[in-house]
């Protein structure tokens, strides 16, 4: 098992949404945050003037996926994703030790 | 003189609509902070509503309207109100009850001190403040109501005009913000140029909203009688915070877009410099004078965050050059055609008049500036004026007031 933790801009979040469900993942969690990278901040307008923002908002997906279908849920969060500027954000995979579904204690693979 | 019905009526309608503009000016403030001062910025406005609100009735509106002292400030005929009735008083709105005119006042002593409080936010200590306001509204807007607006005041007898508080509201509390912002000091990461993000500009646009239509109650109800007069005030009030609201938009889009923020901000620029004008001048004056407010304010912002001093939310530029500029505008437009109690202005011929706008100006805005500096210096070294820098950094909200504006983990 592996997490994959996706960093992307706010307006992806649709397509990259549908594009899991289609490679058979309907479960994830969406959270909303602030980061940077090389797109660096954004300047904003004051009364007068402007000032910097040095964070932006991305969503941040969290899913975790079998090990099998790591390459292909890359494949499709990258393609959604993907807009070629600067600021499309980074996606991070991450081994699971274990995993527990509440509702009815089962481990493991079966979990997820 | 007879109670006049319609008068007395619009006169406590108008107090009800300045009342409201305190939380205007809460909501107003209270947008453009970070969100960990929130509640603290919108406290200040409803502390000064409770506090100046009381004083007025105690002692405030005698030092200010009371019977003359010297042309400076009034005795204490009228302290805790005795002999302020349901008649009328024979010198001030005498068509409606003594009360009625007194808590019209009152509406305009809370919202000077409410304010000020736009130059201190996110690091003032709320004690402090109280004290200050206190302090403040007594040794300075008392005076300085007398001055220009009451009985034998020497601003009056010298023929200063000022229609709705150009130079008792907005001048005073603008120079005051800013003397009392030197003295505070910059908020922490003012100076490294943290980004001082506004928590929520609806917030600001909704305060401005209820600004302007109780703007109309602050400068139309200064006509103190239901007729042409409180009309025409009314007209040019719209007029010119129009102009200037449109005229800070273009501004900001020549910049680089048209802002909400800026045109929020331009229609108040605009209310301010109306403000001493309103009921003097033609309404179609509104235009150059909410043109002319959008620009002076728009650039006075410019030239004080090249100064780099943080007052914070700009109160000297908007309310205290904006009163300036309104102020002297009246000087220059006025006419006895509307106003017959009025004068005639710089395009009339009357040079004499603007002079005596400018002598009023320079009178409130000197006295204003060197008193609130030692009172703020007072209280500085007896209480302190500042939070402690990890209050400052958790922000005024949990550090003040023990409360947040936006709780639960759960959205």
């Amino acid at each position: 098992m592996k997490k994959i933790e996706a960093i992307i801009r706010e307006q992806r979040l649709e397509p990259v949404r549908q594009a899991l469900e289609d490679c058979g993942y309907f479960g994830m969690t969406v959270t909303e945050v602030s980061g940077r990278g090389r797109q660096k901040g954004i300047s904003l307008q004051w009364r007068v003037g402007e000032y910097c923002v040095n964070f932006l908002p991305k969503i941040k997906i969290e899913l975790v996926v079998l090990d099998e279908d790591v390459p292909r849920t890359l494949a499709a969060i990258t393609t959604n994703a993907r807009t070629g500027e600067m600021g499309d954000g980074k996606i991070f995979v991450i081994p699971v030790e274990n995993a527990v579904r509440i509702r009815t204690g089962e481990q493991g693979e079966n979990a997820i | 003189m007879a109670i006049n019905a319609g008068d007395t009526a619009w006169i406590l309608v108008s107090a009800a609509m300045v009342m409201l503009m305190t939380p205007g000016v809460a909501l107003f403030y209270g947008g453009m902070v970070r969100r960990k001062n929130v509640l603290s910025t919108i406290m200040m406005s409803f502390a000064a509503l409770g506090l100046a609100g009381l004083l007025w009735v105690l002692y405030g509106y005698s030092l200010s309207f009371g019977p003359d002292l010297g042309g400076l400030i009034g005795n204490l005929d009228f302290i805790g109100l005795r002999q302020v009735g349901q008649e009328p008083s024979s010198v001030y709105a005498t068509t409606v009850p003594h009360l009625a005119f007194m808590i019209f006042q009152a509406m305009f002593a809370i919202i000077t001190v409410a304010l000020i409080t736009g130059a201190v936010v996110e690091r003032i200590k709320f004690s402090s403040l109280l004290v200050f306001s206190t302090m403040w509204l007594t040794v300075v807007y008392c005076p300085v109501a007398h001055w220009v607006w009451g009985d034998g005041g020497w601003l009056v007898n010298l023929g200063a005009l000022d229609f709705a508080g150009g130079t008792v509201v907005h001048i005073c509390a603008g120079v005051s913000a800013l003397a009392l912002a030197m003295l505070l000091g910059p908020r922490k990461g003012f100076r490294s140029g943290d980004p001082m993000e506004p928590n929520n500009i609806p917030m600001v646009a909704l305060g401005a909203g209820i600004l302007w239509f109780g703007w109309f109650g602050f400068n139309a109800g200064s006509a103190l009688t239901s007729g042409g007069l409180a009309v025409s005030a009314f007209v040019a009030t719209n007029t010119s915070a129009a102009a200037a609201a449109l005229t800070w938009l273009i501004l900001s889009w020549i910049y680089r877009r048209p802002t909400l923020l800026g045109t929020a901000t331009g229609a108040v620029a605009g209310l301010v410099a109306i403000t001493p004008a309103a009921g003097f001048v033609p309404p179609l004056a509104g235009i150059p004078i909410g043109i002319g407010a959008a620009l002076v304010c728009y650039y006075c912002i410019l030239l004080r965050m090249r100064w780099s001093v943080d007052e914070s939310l700009d109160v000297w530029a908007v309310h205290g050059m904006g009163g300036t500029w309104g102020a002297l505008a009246t000087g220059i437009f006025a006419t006895l055609a509307v106003n017959p109690a009025g004068a005639d202005g710089l395009l009339m011929g009357n040079m004499l008049q603007f002079i005596k706008q400018l002598a009023g100006v320079a009178a409130v805005w000197g006295f204003a500036f060197v008193a609130t500096c030692i009172l703020a210096k007072l209280v500085d070294v007896t209480l302190g004026l500042r939070v402690g820098a990890a209050e400052e950094s958790v922000g005024l909200d949990i550090s003040q007031h023990g409360e947040r504006a936006y709780g639960g983990l759960l959205r």
